[in-house]
């Protein structure tokens, strides 16, 4: 409401019915927690799924997890935890007013994510040229088969690995690409000169998002990169 | 003269600005309850057409009316509106959105834009859900159970899934915005031991809504996905474990239940003590009663899977710990009774639909415990036992306390009064109705008549018509207040800030209120309910 009298008085980041800037900003702050909380649950319902097919296939689990490649994750791994640590810089920059270290580190952020969505493309297209996409073309064969597995591989039980691996990455890539689309929004009021120290705390809550998504990350990838990986024999 | 009239006119929230922008546009908490008012009434008529074709269907034994196909299409379709489109949006969405930050005396809900976009999803789920009916319907069950939703039948299940997550999105945006509101907007001296019951039961309320939802939200993806790109998650054929779609989905869809009913409780929680005249029997207790009622929610959902397959040692402890949902439920039942007690009763419109609620909702909640009871419910799982115990919950509980809550915020919304008798004949033809129309369906269950079929066996025939002849008695009764609200809009009475002589920061400003709610910022130095301190307004205290 740019009309209203009291917007005016206390600048215009103040929204007309909040009584104060910290309201405000805690108001801010609360619901990002919550809508966290509803994330957690959301990925929940997939970390069940996988906790339930993982003691019931697991000889498939494994073989699934070793067929991944472990170099590009752990690289994607060490680029989103430096990722999360530029953001948690560019908060400290934002509180202190320095505008132009803020900008690049929202800069680097963004390109700490979008390396994170071309590593992972790089290991889905690997996927799909081993025919390892659930459906029709589904291959299992050239799997490793775990030493101590007296069956074989199931090749159904083994789509349900590759299932939730594509659908876990997946939702969480999806959640990177809505986080670097955040990242750029606040990269542009950043460059305006919008962030202040009395007034950041869109950079506080955004900042809160992606170091979400990456703790998601730290949970995928020793559940779905390292089952059983310890050295053979 | 007139142009006179005009100027001295007081604003307010419905006269500030007038045209079509100013409305789809508005971040005005009060605005977006009467957008959502409109579109889940539509919702809800569209979801009773269905009931009362089903009801048709059912007047005879031989499937004459409609084929087994249309018919499963048609349950699943009145299930999906009713629950996703009207139940679980309507008091939260309508009351709740206009009294939240009016009954803690705040501007808004913290963050307006959201509370718009939630109606926008609500919108674009509810157009995704129509285009989903004409073109031809679902037939699975508002449940989707799989692998029957995955991989056999060739109706709408993505479309119709699709519609049911955005709309799960509007839902999880709506109780966000109300915890941070009820934590971080409360007036100076609104302190949690001050704040209204309805307060509280949103609050309970939303939590369930921030927890559960995603749940399902991420079920009906893995659904999507099982069918459009032959996932094997949920299909026993690939490997996949149905139980564990029904864990999930019960996850959020028991609670569900509960987001549908704790609202009703807190409205029928602020107009017992109104109308008798008394201070809220068991402040604390009924408060805390609401978080109980939210948390145990959330460890029951497997009382839904008895019969499908889980081990008889988790059925046993899902059983007993839903005995315990019992405790909150019986609390809040006696709290309210006991605030009658010696209280100054009259049977204005809200406290005879207060009423229905509690005997309804008792109902409705003892034969829940029939059902919790491992060997009475394997004798009646999906018989109409379970059907008319539901809706004596979500029907004769949820309806009630939403038409109450209607009746008694009125005032505030329109600035109008309805007219008082031909409110007190709806609510007793909606008793009467809702009674002829579910009470049969107990006895049909306990018979043994099994839940959606379109054909049943004659001897069955007496009580379905009884329960027909119900809900179109039922059908008139919730057709009136929308035609009587409408008129009195126009020429109903006008409405003094606080025609009920009630309690609460809502009733302390003006009807309709201005568009930030209060002239300045109230601090409130008093207990909630001190009925003792107001008096009751000559009105109410005559018969009418």
């Amino acid at each position: 409401m740019s009309d209203s009298p009291i917007a005016v008085e206390h600048g215009p980041e103040l929204r007309h019915h909040f009584a104060s800037v910290e309201q405000q900003r805690d108001a801010a702050s609360l619901g990002m927690w919550l809508f966290l909380a509803t994330e957690i649950m959301f990925f929940g319902g997939m970390f069940c799924a996988y906790l339930i097919y993982r003691m019931w296939y697991f000889n498939e689990f494994a073989a699934g997890s070793r067929s991944l490649n472990l170099k590009w994750g752990t690289i994607n791994t060490i680029v989103l935890i430096c990722s999360s640590l530029t953001v948690a810089l560019g908060v400290r920059a934002a509180q202190m007013g320095k505008r132009k270290l803020l900008v690049i580190l929202l800069i680097l952020t963004i390109v700490f994510g979008l390396a994170f969505l071309g590593i992972k493309g790089i290991e889905w297209h690997e996927k799909y040229e081993h025919h390892h996409i659930p459906g029709a073309s589904f291959d299992a064969t050239a799997l490793e088969k775990p030493p101590y597995s007296n069956g074989g591989i199931d090749p159904s039980h083994e789509q349900i690995y590759f299932s939730l691996y594509f659908a876990m990455t997946g939702l969480h890539a999806l959640h990177m690409i809505i986080g670097v689309g955040i990242f750029a929004f606040l990269l542009f009021h950043a460059w305006k000169g919008r962030y202040t120290p009395q007034y950041n705390t869109p950079i506080e809550i955004g900042g809160l998002y992606w170091h979400f998504v990456d703790i998601v990350w730290i949970y995928l990838f020793p559940l779905l990169y390292l089952i059983d990986r310890k050295p053979l024999g | 003269m007139a142009t006179a009239a005009i100027t001295t006119e007081r604003e307010h929230y419905l006269n500030k600005e007038y045209g079509i922008r100013s409305w789809l546009l508005t971040t005005d908490h009060k605005r977006i309850a009467l957008l959502y008012l409109i579109s889940i009434t539509f919702f809800f008529f569209i979801g009773g057409f269905f009931a009362l074709l089903i009801r048709l269907e059912l007047l005879t034994p031989a499937g004459d009316l409609v084929q087994a196909d249309t018919y499963n299409k048609l349950f699943t379709m009145h299930g999906m509106v009713m629950i996703f489109f009207f139940l679980i949006p309507s008091i939260p969405a309508v009351l709740g959105n206009f009294l939240v930050p009016m009954m803690i005396g705040a501007k808004d809900l913290a963050f307006p834009r959201i509370n718009l976009l939630s109606w926008y999803l609500y919108i674009i789920a509810g157009i995704m859900m129509l285009h989903c009916m004409v073109t031809g319907g679902v037939d699975t069950g508002w449940t989707f159970y799989t692998p029957f939703s995955t991989a056999f039948t060739n109706t709408k299940v993505i479309e119709a899934g699709l519609s049911v997550f955005v709309a799960g999105f509007s839902s999880i945006l709506t109780g966000l915005n109300f915890v941070v509101t009820i934590h971080r907007m409360r007036a100076p001296g609104m302190t949690w031991s001050r704040l209204p019951l309805f307060i509280w039961a949103h609050y309970a309320t939303s939590i369930i809504q921030l927890l559960g939802t995603p749940v399902l939200a991420v079920t009906l993806v893995l659904v999507v996905c099982e069918r459009v790109l032959g996932l094997g998650i949920f299909d026993p054929n690939r490997g996949g474990d149905p139980l564990l779609f029904q864990h999930l989905f019960w996850f959020y869809s028991h609670p569900a239940v509960y987001i549908m009913i704790l609202p009703s409780m807190g409205v029928v929680a602020e107009i017992v003590p109104c109308f008798s005249r008394k201070r809220i029997f068991g402040y604390q207790a009924v408060a805390l009663s609401s978080i109980a009622i939210a948390v145990f929610g959330f460890l029951v959902w497997a009382h839904h899977m008895f019969v499908a397959g889980i081990s008889l040692y988790s059925a046993m402890i899902f059983s007993i710990l839903s005995y315990l949902v019992a405790v909150p439920s019986a609390i809040k039942v006696f709290n309210w009774t006991a605030t009658m007690y010696k209280g100054s009763v009259t049977f204005s419109t809200p406290m005879l639909y207060a009423f229905g609620f509690i005997g309804l909702f008792t109902m409705g909640g003892l034969t829940g415990l029939f059902l919790a009871c491992l060997g009475i419910d394997v004798h009646v799982t999906d018989t109409y036992f379970v059907v008319a115990h539901f809706h004596y919950i979500m029907v004769g509980g949820a309806v009630m306390g939403y038409l109450g809550g209607m009746h008694f915020w009125w005032p505030k919304i329109s600035g109008r009064l309805y007219p008082e008798w031909l409110g007190k004949f709806a609510a007793l033809i909606v008793f009467l109705g809702f009674n002829l129309t579910f009470f049969p369906q107990f006895i049909l269950g306990y018979l043994g008549m099994p839940r959606r079929y379109w054909q049943y066996p004659a001897e069955f025939q007496v009580l379905n018509v009884m329960s027909t002849a119900g809900s179109t008695i039922l059908a008139v009764g919730y057709v009136l207040p929308m035609v009587y609200f409408l008129w009195s809009m126009r020429y109903g009475k006008i409405a003094d800030e606080n025609p009920w002589g009630a309690a609460g920061l809502e009733w302390k400003t003006a009807s309709p209120p201005p568009t930030f709610n209060f002239e300045e910022t109230p601090e409130v130095t008093w207990e909630a309910y001190n009925y003792d301190q107001i008096p009751a307004p000559a009105e109410v205290l005559i018969e009418r």
